[in-house]
């Protein structure tokens, strides 16, 4: 499998990041290189292999539904860059 | 113009709906609605850097419910995903989600439609967390300067159904979502407030040529919180793609928004809304595995489900329309189930609930939940009329009573002197006064009209307030005529 230009620009769109020409040729360089020795993984025979989802030998924690408290709202608020109204400012979501 | 000469509508529907526990699916905060804003908030459901997500163990309880109640077969293991996607209700950038291993999956529900019974598909049904809530500082999102952003729903659980694209009407896919709701609210699973936005649907719309076998290019109109949106949405977007098809053009794979305001749906296609969630295991949660004990438990805590619920309603004499009105809420069926419990006759009992007692509730605003007439009341109520105490007339106005004061019936018919007068001693009197000052009706009756006997009797109640055994009425007035 081989990344695109194309496609990294796409990558950085949906995740938020401006990238220049010289970014996004380095990044898909790098991409490439790693899928390229995922390619090699591929030619394992894994056919005998359990698939791993996860990979601590850890399972079902849980926690009871039990209400306990929430931060005050000053401190909820305290990091947020504007706050209007008790709400978190942010600017216009539509372009 | 229709398009349903031409075309087949296909249908499939991702439910949202919160569910009922007391706390958030990965903290302790209250899922409490109609807190002040950003109150119900900690460093996990802010998604604040360095927190870990602990799994809610009643979120799982109520998903292998649901997976139950809708024939789903339960996962022995199941996992969570991120859902990656930038948006300000969503604090962390991602949706803790399920994408490859949901908790259930393959099931089905039943639905009525005017050829018989119908099953509907469920593909799948996963656990996630709710966003945030986004208020615009203008009259829209496109025209807002800037946002706020109450974090109180974020986290709060949501379950995630989606249908096959079994749907093929407009109609089919409302009686699935009230199936689906009222299934959801028999089995706890959520309280299914509409109003407060608790039960959301997507709806996936396309159309194929009647006969074809194959699927249309479909739209996915998102976020619809009512019935009547989900019915205007769909008869407005199958005519809008039926124009479109009909000019010779193509319906675009697109996601679109429903306007309430214009009745209409839009384009919500952009660069930034490209479709690529980029999931993958969400590593700061462990797998859950369950095993078939756990199942067979949740399984033996289901309460009957509306399909059952109607089923035994008929058994008991009572129609098709009646069931399916007296289980349209488990409140209300469960109201009948306990005033049925006291021996009064299910089709009365049933008449007085869906009439009298529902139109007494609607006025204020109140649910079977919290009548002010209790089960056991409405069915002394009836017990009442049924035994000649009082007549069905009078009764209405004991029913009021009831709800007004809270005082059982029997005290009220007592305190109002308002039982039925059956002492032929008592009436006959009063017949007799009747038939003096009505000459005119005796004679009309005596010269074979019929009716005049209906308007005597009318008097003779009149004359006791409503209070006269009205059989007894009619005996004795005969008896004086043929005299």
């Amino acid at each position: 499998m081989k990344i695109t230009e194309k496609d990294v620009e796409q990558l950085a769109t949906v995740s938020r990041l401006e990238l220049t020409a010289e970014d996004v040729s380095a990044y898909t360089k790098y991409l490439n290189t790693a899928l390229d020795y995922m390619d090699k993984l591929k030619k394992l025979d894994t056919s005998k292999v359990e698939p791993a989802q996860q990979v601590l030998p850890v399972k079902n924690v849980f926690r009871e539904d039990t209400v306990e408290a929430s931060l005050e709202k000053e401190l909820a608020l305290a990091n947020a860059p504007e706050v209007e109204e008790g709400s978190f400012k942010v600017p216009r979501i539509v372009l | 113009m229709s398009f349903s000469d031409k075309f087949e509508l296909v249908c499939g529907v991702e439910t949202h709906v919160e569910m009922a526990t007391k706390t958030k699916i990965f903290c302790g905060c209250s899922t409490e609605f109609g807190g002040e804003q950003n109150t119900h908030v900690c460093p996990v459901c802010l998604g604040l850097p360095g927190v870990l997500p602990v799994l809610n163990k009643e979120v799982v309880n109520l998903a292998i419910k649901a997976g139950l109640a809708l024939n789903c077969i339960i996962a022995e293991y199941s996992k969570f995903d991120r859902k990656n996607y930038y948006y300000p209700d969503l604090p962390k950038n991602y949706q803790t989600s399920q994408y490859d291993l949901p908790i259930c999956k393959n099931g089905w529900l039943e639905i009525n439609t005017p050829c018989g019974k119908k099953k509907i598909g469920i593909t799948r049904v996963h656990m996630e967390e709710d966003a945030g809530k986004l208020v615009h500082s203008g009259e829209t999102i496109t025209t807002s300067k800037s946002s706020g952003v109450d974090y109180n729903r974020a986290g709060v659980p949501l379950l995630e159904i989606v249908s096959e694209p079994d749907l093929r009407s407009v109609d089919e896919v409302l009686a699935y979502l009230e199936e689906l709701v009222q299934i959801m609210d028999y089995a706890g699973i959520s309280d299914c407030r509409m109003e407060q936005g608790s039960v959301r649907f997507d709806v996936n719309v396309s159309l194929r040529p009647r006969g074809s076998s194959e699927f249309g290019t479909r739209t996915e109109i998102k976020n619809l919180n009512s019935f009547n949106s989900v019915r205007r949405c769909l008869e407005y977007e199958s005519e809008r793609q039926a124009e479109l098809l009909l000019k010779g053009e193509k319906v675009e794979q697109e996601t679109r928004t429903w306007d309430e305001g214009q009745g209409i749906t839009l384009s919500l296609r952009s660069k930034e809304e490209a479709h690529d969630y980029r999931y993958f295991p969400e590593p700061d949660l462990v797998p859950i595995i369950i095993e078939r004990e756990w199942v067979e438990r949740i399984r033996a805590s289901l309460s009957e489900l509306p399909a059952a619920k109607r089923e035994r309603l008929k058994s008991l004499g009572l129609s098709e329309y009646d069931a399916a009105v007296l289980t349209s809420s488990k409140a209300m069926a469960d109201y009948f189930d306990e005033a049925f419990t006291f021996g009064v006759d299910a089709k009365t009992l049933a008449n007085w609930i869906m009439g009298d007692l529902s139109a007494l509730l609607k006025i204020d605003g109140c649910s079977f939940e919290n009548s002010p007439v209790s089960p056991r009341q409405l069915a002394g109520l009836l017990n009442l009329i049924k035994d000649g105490t009082i007549s069905g007339k009078i009764a209405k106005a004991v029913l009021e009573e009831i709800y007004k004061t809270g005082k059982d019936p029997e005290v009220i018919v007592k305190e109002k002197g308002l039982a039925q007068i059956s002492d032929a001693g008592a009436l006959e009197k009063i017949v007799e006064g009747v038939l003096a000052a009505n000459t005119k009706s005796v004679e009309d009756y005596l010269a074979g009209k019929e009716t005049a006997l209906g308007y005597l009797v009318g008097q003779v109640m009149k004359a006791t307030q409503g209070r006269a055994n009205p059989g007894l009425v009619n005996k004795l007035l005969k008896e004086k005529l043929s005299r």
